[in-house]
């Protein structure tokens, strides 16, 4: 099993979760985060004061996957938050040796 | 625990004292008492009292009503000002803010009640009134005027309305220039210092100086006028925060390294939503000081009022778009309310031209006067200095510049503003009030905040200041549903 931790724009979650819907990923995990890239950001103003806006929102998209389908899921996560702009963010793929039910207490196979 | 036993013990010292004062008040109270019989007499149309001068009934209730309803929305800019004030600082410390803005009208009634109001309006000398202090209570047959007038409060007597409604319509200014003060030293102050400076300013401070201006003191005798409180209200309430800013210091991470470290208001909707009340209330604080149903100033009053107040947002924004590259939206608001504060001591006295010109200065003032203070390391969360001071003075200069005496009912009393081909007559008057009023108010609050200072401290620990005030000074947070974890289990 993969763990795929992908951090996207958070507009285009709805577009990700869409992709991973059409491949019958039963589950996810979304949390708010904050992060940069190579860019650090950008320049805000505030009363006439500029300010550096260093980490910017995104949000993380957390699948865990069979192997079998991790690269197929990649390449829809990609496809599906990709704009071409700087700041599209990025996808880690992690080894997962278990995954538990907490209903049933069955393991995942 | 100790300290807080302390001051706790101090206080009840205080509320001891209060209560003492108490037992002064039945002989007051029969002074009052037995005038208004008198105004009964007066008010009933019997043909025996026709040689006294008769009330005009209709226009005593349409006098009462205006005043009234004036004076209520100008308690609803109570509201405006917690609104502006805590949208413009950190969510940790909302409830800190909420809670001075909450409190202050408070002890600015009970102060103003107890001694505020007969220090203001009693008869006394040019300095300060000294009848009829305590508790309001002197002797008073409003709405008796002119020679029919029995009191102790002649300074008000031309007003045809009955004594608690001159005290409520005097009551919410008063609460106002206590209000300026808590947004300027937002986010750092002590709630319990905070606290005993509102009595002070608005039971001593606010009085002595409205004494001289609309009480029949000395800047009143000079021929100084401030129709509805740029000097009275707005900027003593300004020099009393810049006192209190001084003492104080700057936010921590404000200024460092040489440079000025912007901190984001948390909630721009209340700042906006602040400033709409505000507007609104204005038309309550300016319409409503003729203290009479005058049909001609008051419509007069309300569109130089608004025009003001309309030419200032825009040219606050114009100048920080400039400046930042951006519409900076609380730089506009701070605009709209500084063309508010500009245009209440001349709102009767100009013509709608002016009006506009007033306004259009007074947004880039206050622009200019944020980057100032910003410069001199004087620290104020919510632009209050550059409001409230910076505007309260223009706005009391421009009387001398733009007064015009055909202009209202209410404006007959200005000589002609140097633009309008009086000279200077009218301009010194009012360069000699911004002056004594600058210096006695912020003497005085210096001395305050200082005394403060030694019996409470002023300022909560760099630890609580990082922490939030809301946690450190009130044990709760405004937000509590935002965090990701029940703060009761902290």
């Amino acid at each position: 099993m993969k763990l795929i931790k992908s951090v996207v724009r958070p507009n285009k979650v709805d577009d990700v979760r869409d992709a991973l819907e059409k491949m019958n990923i039963p589950g996810m995990t979304v949390t708010e985060v904050r992060g940069h890239g190579r860019q650090k950001g950008h320049t805000a103003v505030y009363r006439g004061k500029e300010y550096n806006v260093s980490l910017l929102p995104k949000v993380e998209i957390e699948v865990v996957v069979p192997d079998a389908v991790a690269e197929e899921a990649i390449k829809a996560i990609i496809g599906a938050a990709r704009t071409g702009e700087i700041g599209d963010g990025r996808v880690f793929v992690i080894p997962a040796e278990h995954s538990y039910n907490i209903r049933t207490g069955e393991r995942d196979v | 625990m100790k300290g807080k036993a302390g001051v706790v013990g101090r206080l009840g010292l205080i509320l001891t004292l209060l209560v003492f004062s108490f037992i002064l008040r039945p002989a007051v109270v029969a002074a009052q008492d037995a005038a208004a019989p008198a105004v009964q007499a007066a008010a009933s149309p019997a043909p025996a009292a026709a040689a006294a001068p008769a009330i005009d009934n209709t226009k005593v209730a349409l006098d009462t009503i205006w005043v009234m309803i004036t004076a209520f929305m100008v308690f609803f800019m109570n509201l405006g000002f917690a609104m502006v004030e805590s949208g413009l600082c950190r969510q940790k410390n909302t409830v800190n803010i909420l809670f001075k803005n909450f409190i202050v009208f408070a002890a600015s009634s009970l102060a103003f009640l107890f001694v505020g109001w007969g220090v203001m309006f009693g008869d006394g000398n040019p300095f300060i009134g000294l009848q009829g202090i305590w508790f309001s209570a002197g002797a008073d047959n409003s709405p008796m005027t002119g020679d029919a007038y029995q009191g102790v409060y002649h300074a008000i007597a031309w007003a045809t309305v009955p004594f608690w409604a001159k005290f409520f319509f005097q009551l919410v200014f008063a609460g106002t220039a206590a209000t300026i003060v808590s947004g300027a030293v937002a986010e750092r102050i002590k709630f319990l210092s905070f606290f005993l400076f509102t009595f002070i300013l608005v039971g001593a401070v606010y009085p002595i100086i409205g004494h001289w201006i609309w009480g029949g003191g000395f800047l009143a005798t000079k021929g100084m006028f401030d129709f509805a409180g740029s000097t009275v209200v707005h900027s003593a309430g300004g020099w009393a925060a810049l006192a209190g800013i001084i003492m104080l210091g700057p936010r921590l991470g404000k200024y460092k390294d040489g440079k000025v470290h912007p901190i984001m208001g948390h909630n721009m909707t209340s700042a906006a939503l602040g400033v709409f009340v505000l507007w609104f209330g204005w038309f309550g604080f300016n319409p409503g000081s003729t203290m009479s149903a005058d049909w001609a100033s008051i419509a007069h009053i309300a569109a130089t009022t608004n025009m003001a107040a309309a030419a200032a947002s825009v040219t606050s924004l114009i100048t920080i778009w400039m400046i930042a590259g951006k519409p900076d939206l609380s730089m506009t608001l701070n605009g709209c309310l500084a063309g508010l504060v500009a245009i209440t001591a001349p709102c009767a006295f100009v013509s709608m031209s002016s009006a506009v010109l007033i306004g259009a200065i007074a947004g880039p003032l206050v622009v200019f006067a944020v980057l100032f203070f910003d410069k001199l390391k004087l620290d104020d969360p919510v632009g209050a200095l550059s409001v409230h001071l910076a505007n309260g003075v223009w706005g009391t200069l421009a009387v001398g510049l733009f007064a015009d005496p055909t202009v209202t009912p209410a404006a007959s009393v200005v000589k002609a503003g140097l633009f309008k081909g009086g000279g200077t007559a009218q301009l010194m008057p009012q360069i000699i009030g911004i002056v004594s009023v600058g210096a006695f108010v912020f003497t005085v609050s210096l001395v305050a905040w200082l005394v403060i200072k030694m019996l409470f401290g002023l300022r909560v620990s760099a630890q609580e200041e990082i922490e939030g005030l809301d946690f450190g000074e009130h044990g709760n947070a405004a937000y509590p549903d935002f965090q990701t974890v029940e703060p009761s289990e902290a």
